[in-house]
């Protein structure tokens, strides 16, 4: 089982993401993550899905989701080909000895704080999943309080691009 | 031009040329029952929703339009949702409209809400929940068109109650501009020449041919393909009649309630072609094993049913119709004729066979084969699901394609009676007849309310055996007869029953009255119930 990371372009209306979210579960696919926003047209977003499955699977989340009058376009992106991120927020315990050690760890991440009080630091970050668990790997010994994880989004390197209208590059 | 939400519903459907729609009113569709008096479109008024729907269905199958059910809020568009479930399932274009309470009011668990939408997402093409007046016209117009093209299916608009009183400017559009929309019909040429090649090599090919061959009507290139290359065809359930029953080259339905010949074939082939042909388990469930040896092509419009259920090698997406033209065009036939022999020599001696059947009890099997001799290539035949179901696909010779209806997919007891009303008001010229068992028939049994406020003529054939004939079968047969639940002891009297209604009836219940019973049947085109008393052990197959 492979993670597969598909770009679906919809139209943003009401109902939408539950009709994705309604086949996967349906057809017993499994989302590893899911993210959807706007594009730069606004009658048009864009959900990144993460698909865990073999070729099988993601060929028929594909033609399944292009089914769905909705959908409007399904690229599954390359990885070595895109650029992947997530964002994280994780609250971690913090006292006045374990602050510096912390901030230190921060910044080796090229992370940020967003957020202090007398007894915690807020870091956020962006990044691929495989930095975001790294980092949270490392705070763990301090005493996570909170850690809130958008899903993945993703977009091609260089000038290839997914647009609604059938001019794809 | 202004009008109602309520008068453009009306309107919309007169516009797609709609003349016969089926439903049941409710407070929340009333305002769309108010406009439909000013209107010219038959309403055929159900006895049950569900009842609508499956009339509906069966109009769709014999008209090829999409048909129309109305219902209500709440419990009304509940009782639809096994006849959408069961349309999507057989890909039969149906567009269901729904009253929905006020926009304002929905999510509050008001009288008769129900998240319609939401619940029938899994099982239609699409559906809308209509937020405002003005994209009325659009969403209908939306709705015929998605219902009607490329894998037809169930489309459901649900429309609150006071987007239908609210006011518009009705411009109906002339087309329609879906995004994620785009059915492909022209097949891929270079496949269709892959497909040439592998049928002109092809010592042993089958066509399978399905319920898509139907939609796409293909039967008539079809059929020449066939004898111009030697192929012998079995169908699916859903694809009897996509070539004529009695056509030598068809040797019937396949799959685990087909016949023998048809099975012998898919079992042997080293092509098999199938054609709007989703490869169900029914059907095809040993679809793997046949790939191991046998080469596959999958012709199909829905692109997501090539790979689903069998690995192809060759596939083409498109239109039946469009892509065997191109194919006979281009076609050399193969040497088929050791095959053919053999294929046809199978059939002959099982049809052998049959004709020693014990004829000491009525026997199900030849009341259809009787039957079908009787009918005229006109007729239409409508079942109900269960044992009823399988003697008649088996038995019944379609001689062209529409003329069997049945649910396939899904299998819903109770689906034949009110579809055979939906047949009957698409064709009245034909005799319409339904097959049921008595469990079945009990099921849709209040829809005689029906067939009598139409006034319209439907044959009623009841193969009574007390039992729940097929659930019966497989306790038998898997569950080391411990029966459960499947006795029908306390039947009603179905000749009183039919009388009611002021219909005529009657009850056989030996071998030799069946002749003359069936020639009183079919006499006239008035409606006429008659009651088959079977032996409760008649097998399935």
């Amino acid at each position: 089982m492979t993670k597969h990371t598909l770009s679906v372009l919809v139209e943003n209306r009401s109902g939408v993401l539950s009709r994705v979210a309604g086949l996967f579960s349906r057809r017993g696919f499994n989302i590893d993550s899911l993210a959807v926003g706007v594009t730069e047209n606004p009658e048009v977003s864009r959900m990144t899905i993460v698909v865990n499955g073999d070729e099988y699977t993601v060929e028929q989340v594909s033609k399944q989701l292009n089914k769905l009058i909705d959908v409007i376009k399904i690229k599954e992106l390359d990885k070595s080909d895109s650029v992947s991120r997530e964002l994280a927020l994780i609250k971690v315990n913090a006292t006045a000895a374990s602050r510096s050690e912390i901030i230190q760890i921060v910044e080796i991440f090229r992370a940020k704080i967003v957020d202090v009080s007398k007894s915690t630091l807020t870091v956020e970050i962006s990044g691929s999943s495989e930095k975001v668990e790294a980092l949270e790997d490392m705070l763990r010994q301090f005493g996570i309080k909170e850690i809130v994880r958008t899903g993945t989004i993703a977009i091609e390197r260089g000038n290839k691009y997914i647009k609604a209208s059938n001019t794809e590059e | 031009m202004k009008m109602t939400g309520a008068q453009a519903m009306v309107k919309a459907l007169e516009l797609e040329g709609i003349k016969t729609i089926f439903g049941y009113p409710g407070a929340a569709i009333c305002p769309f029952y108010d406009a439909l008096l000013g209107s010219n479109i038959t309403h055929v008024l159900t006895r049950n929703e569900q009842g609508a729907a499956h009339s509906a269905s069966g109009y769709a199958r014999v008209t090829g339009k999409p048909g129309v059910c109305v219902a209500t809020s709440g419990p009304g568009a509940t009782n639809l949702i096994t006849g959408i479930a069961t349309a999507y399932m057989d890909s039969i274009p149906m567009v269901a409209i729904t009253g929905q309470v006020a926009l304002e009011l929905i999510g509050r668990d008001v009288f008769q809400e129900v998240d319609i939408t939401g619940a029938t997402a899994p099982f239609c093409k699409h559906n809308y929940l209509v937020k405002n007046v003005q994209e009325l016209p659009r969403i209908i117009k939306e709705a015929f068109h998605i219902a009607s093209t490329g894998r037809p299916g169930p489309v459901l608009i649900d429309v609150p109650v006071d987007i239908q009183m609210q006011e518009l400017d009705f411009i109906y559009p002339s087309n329609v501009e879906i995004k994620g929309y785009k059915p492909n019909y022209k097949g891929h040429p270079q496949q269709i020449r892959k497909i040439a090649d592998a049928i002109s090599q092809a010592k042993a090919p089958v066509i399978c041919a399905g319920g898509g061959v139907i939609t796409a009507k293909a039967t008539d290139i079809m059929t020449s393909l066939v004898e111009k290359c030697g192929i012998p065809v079995v169908t699916t359930l859903m694809g009897i009649g996509a070539i004529a029953g009695d056509h030598p080259l068809n040797l019937g339905m396949l799959g685990s309630h087909g016949v023998y010949a048809a099975n012998y074939a898919v079992n042997r082939t080293d092509l098999l072609i199938l054609i709007g042909a989703r490869v169900g388990d029914r059907a095809l469930g040993t679809a793997k094993k046949i790939a191991e040896r046998a080469k596959i092509i999958h012709i199909d419009i829905d692109p997501a049913e090539i790979g689903k259920n069998v690995s192809t090698t060759i596939p083409v997406v498109g239109d039946a119709r469009l892509i065997l033209e191109e194919l006979c065009n281009i076609i050399q036939p193969g040497d088929t004729f050791d095959w053919v022999s053999e294929v046809k020599r199978v059939k002959q001696e099982m049809l052998k066979s049959e004709q020693c059947i014990n004829r000491d009890f009525i026997n199900p099997k030849l009341v259809i084969s009787f039957l079908s001799e009787r009918l005229k290539d006109t007729s239409i035949m409508a079942t109900e699901v269960g044992q009823n179901q399988i003697w008649a696909a088996n038995n019944f010779v379609a001689k062209r394609p529409g003329a069997f209806i049945t649910s396939g997919g899904l299998g819903t007891m109770g689906y034949g009676l009110p579809a055979a009303i939906g047949a009957k008001l698409g064709s009245p010229d034909s005799t319409v007849v339904v097959v049921g068992g008595d469990g079945s028939f009990q099921m849709s049994m209040p829809e005689l309310g029906t067939i009598k406020q139409c006034g319209i003529g439907i044959k009623i054939l009841i193969l009574n055996n007390s039992r729940l004939g097929m659930v019966r079968e497989i306790q038998k047969t898997r569950y080391n007869k411990r029966y459960s639940q499947v006795f029908m002891d306390n039947n009603p009297d179905f000749v009183k029953l039919a009388e009611a209604y002021g219909f005529r009836a009657e009850r056989v219940t030996t071998h030799s009255q069946i002749s003359a019973a069936l020639d009183r049947f079919l006499a006239d085109d008035d409606t006429y119930l008659l009651e088959c008393v079977i032996d409760p052990e008649e097998s399935t197959i």
